[in-house]
């Protein structure tokens, strides 16, 4: 538009006029829609010095403490009664019958007001385990895909994070997200979830639920990176995913899960 | 067993609102479509109502983005979404699908009202003067202008009914996409969504002619009512048996899916949904239409009984977009349990909002009316005792 037109017609030609307002429009939208994928180029530089995070949760050592969620909570300021972690309780009697319930964080013991009346065992047998709960930072995110802003987005080193300067709060991803991890912040009204602590792994620091698990049931670390603890785990043990049938491919490991975990 | 609900699905997050918006975009679309009823495929018996249903349409588009702007987080970041669309998203579309949709439709209404305009435009004073601008101050009407603002109109008509499905389908698809939740993820889902449209749009085109008919001490059109009566039952009886089929089908699959269903329908939404939606919103205005459309009933009969379906059908398909949406989110994706909602009253998104966004188009339409009037001569006639 501001090139000088050496011709200089008399009359602006009308049909000229519009198409020129075409193809400012048009670039407009290019530079919106390549304004990412420029930047996500400059980050990808030297891909190899790029961790890839992954996750895993060995339900056969949890106890069912909840220091993790009390850290989480401190750590990110969650608000009360939402979860950017939990722990789940599973109790599973001779005859099948479950039962589910949410491990006290302290600061929220109004799950275990909601939880159903102890499955009573008739032969006095019951298994029983806790399971860890967090975002899977999936792979191939429903979250990422729903978000009509583009305000949810994975990282290089694959990690789902939200933005709450962009996010408009629509809840779109918390009815995507098929392991309710996320929830709409009671304070901030922007779309929250775990992070994995993004500020402090980017500082070589764990996650404020790693780093507080007494008994090393949740393990986090580089899968590039061949020594590394999560490597190890994910060589040697067998492990599931949550809700494989979704195509979610979630990046968060499952070790000695039971069938009738959701 | 079915009683272990996910922490954070204890909170429903989308709330009436939500319920209200797909409530508000329907019956933009089946207004739409009643009046290209007329406008378009020749339902001549449909005059009466065809402007009303268009001005309808497009009073109600007016207020269809207020219950997401309420519901928002920030709402003050709302553009965001035409600003910076993710377009893999189903949702990015909304801005432009909107947009586009309004501005088609407040065209044709103005291609309509045109000549009403004018004529308001010759005299004196401030409407004269706001209709003046209006008509960006081309007051000329020749037998051509008609004709080509006829032309015109027909067109923005046709073009209007694929905007109108693809806007309101488009509600069902998001829903219908989310395979996160067993309740709302079938495909089927968008295709509910526009017949449920359609005759909510229809219905309440009926309820408001006809009450204001009565208010006004018109005389009914009586062909008028008996069609939209006509079409009200074709419509009902295909969006009513795709909502049943949906539900059969996955009944009769007996799929893992089916047990917590089974348990939503049977157990939580056992009286909104099977006795009000169904039992007594569906079949008794079935049976009602039905009538109106075999039997040659008396006048005030027949009247009569199209004006108490189309009232129950608004409320079936409130009921129907309350209990997909909030029954959804009843439903936890653990997979093994139910969480409950009661609306708040006074709340942000609570029912007084919900009702003043509800009323605020039947204010603006009398407005409308009071510039431009909604019905032609011929069915503004006194009733003569
Ligand atoms: S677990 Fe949910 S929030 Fe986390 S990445 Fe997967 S879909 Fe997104
Ligand atoms: S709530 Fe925020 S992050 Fe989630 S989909 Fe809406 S805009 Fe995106």
């Amino acid at each position: 538009m501001t090139a000088p037109d050496e011709k200089k017609p008399t009359a602006p030609d009308r049909r000229e006029f519009l198409a020129r307002c075409g193809q400012v429009a048009l670039g407009g939208l290019f530079v919106i829609k390549c304004t990412p994928a420029l930047a996500d180029l400059v980050a990808s530089d030297g891909a190899d010095d790029i961790p890839e995070w992954a996750y895993a949760v060995d339900t056969t050592k949890c106890i069912g403490c909840g220091a993790c969620m009390r850290a989480c909570r401190a750590e990110n300021n969650v608000p009360e009664s939402q979860f950017r972690t939990w722990v789940e309780r599973y109790e599973i009697r001779g005859d099948h019958a479950v039962r589910i319930d949410i491990a006290s964080d302290e600061n929220n013991a109004t799950f275990l007001s909601n939880a159903t009346p102890a499955a009573e065992a008739k032969d006095g047998r019951v298994k029983a385990f806790f399971v860890p709960k967090l975002c899977n930072h999936c792979e191939t995110s429903v979250c990422v895909q729903v978000c009509p802003v583009g305000a949810t987005f994975r990282t290089k080193d694959g990690v789902v994070l939200v933005d709450p300067e962009h996010c408009v709060g629509c809840g779109y991803c918390v009815q995507a997200c098929p392991y309710s991890t996320r929830f709409i912040n009671k304070e901030t009204h922007t779309a929250d979830k775990c992070t994995l602590c993004y500020h402090r792994i980017t500082k070589g620091l764990l996650p404020a639920c790693v780093q507080s698990c007494p008994v090393g049931a949740r393990i986090f670390g580089n899968v590039k990176d061949p020594d590394s603890e999560i490597s190890r785990v994910l060589r040697e043990r067998r492990y599931t995913l949550l809700k494989p049938e979704l195509g979610t491919n979630p990046r968060c490991y499952y070790i000695g899960l039971d069938m009738e975990v959701v | 067993m079915f009683e272990f609900v996910f922490p954070n699905d204890l909170n429903v997050t989308w709330s009436v609102m939500i319920v209200l918006y797909p409530y508000i975009t329907g019956l933009v679309a089946g207004a739409f479509i009643v009046s290209s009823l007329y406008h378009l495929f020749g339902q001549e018996a449909l005059k009466p109502v065809a402007r009303f249903s268009l001005a309808s349409a497009f009073v109600f588009l007016i207020f269809a983005p207020l219950p997401l702007l309420i519901h928002l987080g920030h709402p003050e970041r709302a553009f965001n979404i035409m600003i910076t669309p993710n377009f893999q998203s189903a949702m990015a579309g909304f801005g432009y699908i909107y947009t586009a949709y309004l501005i088609v439709v407040a065209i044709e209404v103005w291609l309509v009202v045109r000549e009403d305009l004018i004529a308001r435009a010759r005299g004196t004073g401030p409407i004269a003067l706001l209709c003046r601008a209006a008509l960006l101050f081309n007051v000329r009407s020749t037998e051509a202008t008609r004709a080509a603002d006829h032309r015109a109109a027909k067109f923005l008509a046709g073009l209007g009914i694929p905007m109108a499905c693809l806007l309101h389908g488009y509600v069902g698809f998001l829903f219908g996409s989310l395979k996160a939740n067993p309740w709302w993820s079938t495909p089927l889902m968008l295709i509910i969504f526009i017949f449920s449209a359609i005759v909510s749009g229809i219905s309440i085109l009926v309820f408001h002619y006809m009450t204001i008919s009565r208010i006004n001490g018109w005389k009914l059109d009586r062909p008028c009512v008996r069609t939209m009566g006509k079409f009200l039952w074709g419509f009902m009886i295909i969006a009513v048996s795709l909502e049943l089929l949906e539900v059969m089908s996955v009944a009769y699959k007996q799929t893992e899916e089916w047990e917590i269903i089974g348990k939503l329908i049977g157990d939580k939404l056992f009286w909104s949904y099977i006795v009000l939606q169904y039992l007594v919103f569906s079949l008794i205005p079935f049976f009602l239409l039905a009538a109106n459309a075999l039997f040659k009933l008396r006048l005030k009969v027949s009247n009569t009984v199209v004006f108490i379906a189309a009232s129950m059908l608004l409320v079936q398909v409130i009921l129907m977009r309350w209990n997909v949406i909030i029954g959804g989110q009843m439903l936890s994706k653990s997979g093994r349990g139910f969480t409950s909602y009661v609306p708040g009253i006074f709340e942000k998104e609570g029912l007084i909002t919900a009702a003043i966004i509800f009323t605020a188009p039947f204010l603006i339409l009398y407005l409308f009316h009071r510039v431009v009037p909604l019905f032609p001569v011929e069915a503004m006639q006194k009733k003569t005792a």
